[in-house]
């Protein structure tokens, strides 16, 4: 009568019991997809760590501090430096930044808060979508007709490229970022007899902050290392220039240069300046995260 | 105190009902009248009319869907925040309706408080930030916040379990922690009406016991309003009950007689378990 191994109605006898088939077939397929994870992420680390690895050693031992504060000397001779490239690039994005980034950031808390649901803010997103996709070197084109033609080659023309190219990433993270915090929080905000705008300003906007810096960051990282569309607005300038109205140089436009050019000095200049280029971005980016951090 | 406010009152109101734990009938602070909403095209509540006692707590239950939720977002302009949806009819509030021209939700919304059913402190404000969010976000610099900090706590009994982490993260704290500290945060408005929608549903047992001897506690000083979805609670903490079936009032009633003897079957049904 008694079946002390298997009462009927007794879960807890249920579970320690041996291992069936199903169990280790479970066991073996978990490992296997632990591994493909494991392996997917080790392969995309591989081109990045590879990169880093490859301007590194090319790069270093050109860099001293004659060539981070001198100009370009003459081809063939040795020597020179990326003063002036430097000086660009920090101009170039920084105006850039000042342009996109407001924009962006006010037209994404738009498109999240204001007028989400509205036929204008679809047309908007999709507008902001196919920018998106515009090859950055159409971009400059567009500038290149729009202002160059007009003006000449300036800084600013190669800044407002910068800035068109910054505008898609910012509004959509913006937007995404934003649509992340959940609406008890506006709701509990307006709630408190908060008018809408500090609701959105204060709560919204600033808990979604660490997201949105993220997003812009990215933003600002990519257009820092944006060429095609500098080579005919920005144009390029051996001297040291601060002046918007006037052709400027850039780290992207002086590794392109150097890099395409036939003398073997210029080609370690290039890498070199590549070192500068990322060494640069991964400092604004460490910066603004530690900001971020400290305010939040 | 408050009995004798609402004494003189009483004459000049059309309350007739006996109240529970007040000699005489208490003033009506909110009054819905004609109160229709909908959500797009779909009516949720159809033509509320229902008197909120003064300092008194009232229950609002019902089936789910029935508009209790709906009916309260409606006495602080919170409804309207829900794309798409609107309200007609008339709420006053101490006589002025709040859907009148030139009313400003911002305003009402100063005047009655609100506790949502999931505890939801601001995630980038510490414990006391928290407290005087209300305040800062109008602009309004409390003469002495610490004090401010210190009422607003105490009087949610939350001020001893905190008093020494005041500058951690609001939302390191428990889910009943976090109830509390946002009607904390509601309080520290002095806000004259509090609505709460369901502000036990999210807690275990003794963070409900807590909130509700809280309600208990400032129910004689406050015009409360909540939705409950549990009777047992209603007639432990409530003065009034109002219950609300798709979208109409069946009944409105001083709790202990709505809960001994119901005048409409529906309610009976509905207390006694027999549908919802």
């Amino acid at each position: 009568m008694s079946a002390p191994e298997a009462p009927p109605v007794a879960p807890s006898s249920a579970l320690p019991r041996q291992a069936t088939g199903v169990d280790r077939r479970r066991a073996f397929v978990d490992k296997l997809a632990r591994g493909a994870c494991v392996a997917a992420t080790v392969l995309a680390i591989v081109p990045l760590v590879a990169v880093l690895i490859y301007v590194a050693a090319k790069g270093i031992g050109s860099l001293s501090l004659d060539f981070l504060t001198n100009t370009p000397a003459p081809m063939g001779e040795v020597g020179g430096g990326i003063k002036n490239a430097i000086i660009g690039t920090l101009l170039l994005v920084g105006i850039a930044s000042l342009i996109g980034i407001p924009i962006g950031v006010i037209t994404g808390i738009y498109l999240a808060e204001l007028g989400r649901y509205s036929k204008f803010a679809q047309a908007v997103r999709f507008s902001a979508d196919i920018l998106g996709g515009v090859p950055s070197i159409v971009i400059g084109v567009f500038v290149y007709t729009a202002i160059v033609l007009h003006w000449g080659y300036s800084a600013m023309a190669g800044s407002v490229s910068l800035a068109i190219i910054m505008l898609p990433t910012v509004i959509r993270t913006t937007e995404e970022m934003l649509k992340l915090v959940p609406d008890a929080l506006r709701e509990a905000a307006l709630a408190l007899g908060v008018p809408r705008w500090k609701a959105i300003s204060s709560i919204v906007v600033r808990t979604a902050l660490p997201g949105i810096a993220t997003g812009v960051m990215l933003a600002v990282a990519r257009v820092a290392g944006e060429t095609a569309p500098l080579l005919f607005t920005a144009f390029g300038n051996d001297a040291v220039s601060t002046s918007l109205t006037k052709p400027i140089g850039s780290l992207p436009q002086m590794i392109f240069t150097h890099s395409t050019s036939a003398d073997a000095e210029w080609h370690r200049q290039a890498a070199a300046g590549a070192l500068v280029l990322v060494i640069l971005i991964l400092v604004l980016n460490i910066g603004a995260r530690v900001f971020i951090r400290r305010r939040g | 105190m408050s009995m004798m406010m609402a004494q003189s009152k009483s004459e000049s109101q059309p309350i007739t009902v006996t109240p529970p734990r007040a000699a005489t009938a208490p003033a009506t602070k909110m009054e819905a009248k004609g109160l229709k909403a909908w959500f797009g095209k779909s009516q949720a509540l159809k033509g509320i009319d229902l008197p909120l006692a003064e300092n008194q707590v009232t229950a609002i239950i019902g089936p789910s869907g029935c508009g209790k939720s709906t009916f309260v977002r409606c006495l602080n302009r919170m409804h309207e925040v829900v794309p798409g949806a609107h309200a007609t009819g008339t709420v006053t509030l101490d006589g002025a309706d709040i859907y009148g021209a030139g009313t400003d939700p911002v305003l009402v919304r100063r005047r009655v408080g609100m506790v949502f059913q999931k505890p939801n402190p601001f995630p980038t404000m510490s414990i006391r930030e928290n407290v005087l969010a209300g305040l800062r976000l109008n602009g309004r610099r409390p003469a002495d916040a610490a004090a401010l900090v210190e009422t607003s706590l105490r009087q949610v009994a939350l001020w001893d379990e905190v008093k020494d982490r005041l500058d951690r993260a609001g939302t390191s704290l428990s889910g009943g922690q976090q109830q509390r500290l946002c009607i904390a945060r509601a309080l520290a408005l002095e806000p004259e009406v509090l609505l709460m929608d369901e502000p036990c549903s999210a807690l275990d047992p003794i963070a409900t016991a807590r909130i509700e001897e809280l309600i208990h506690e400032i129910g004689q000083r406050y015009t409360i309003v909540i939705v409950t979805h549990n009777m047992q609670q209603a007639a432990r903490v409530s003065h009034y009950t109002a219950f609300f079936y798709m979208g109409e009032l069946i009944e409105h009633a001083p709790t202990d007689r709505m809960f001994t003897q119901p005048s409409n079957p529906k309610t009976e049904d509905y207390i006694t378990g027999r549908f919802g």
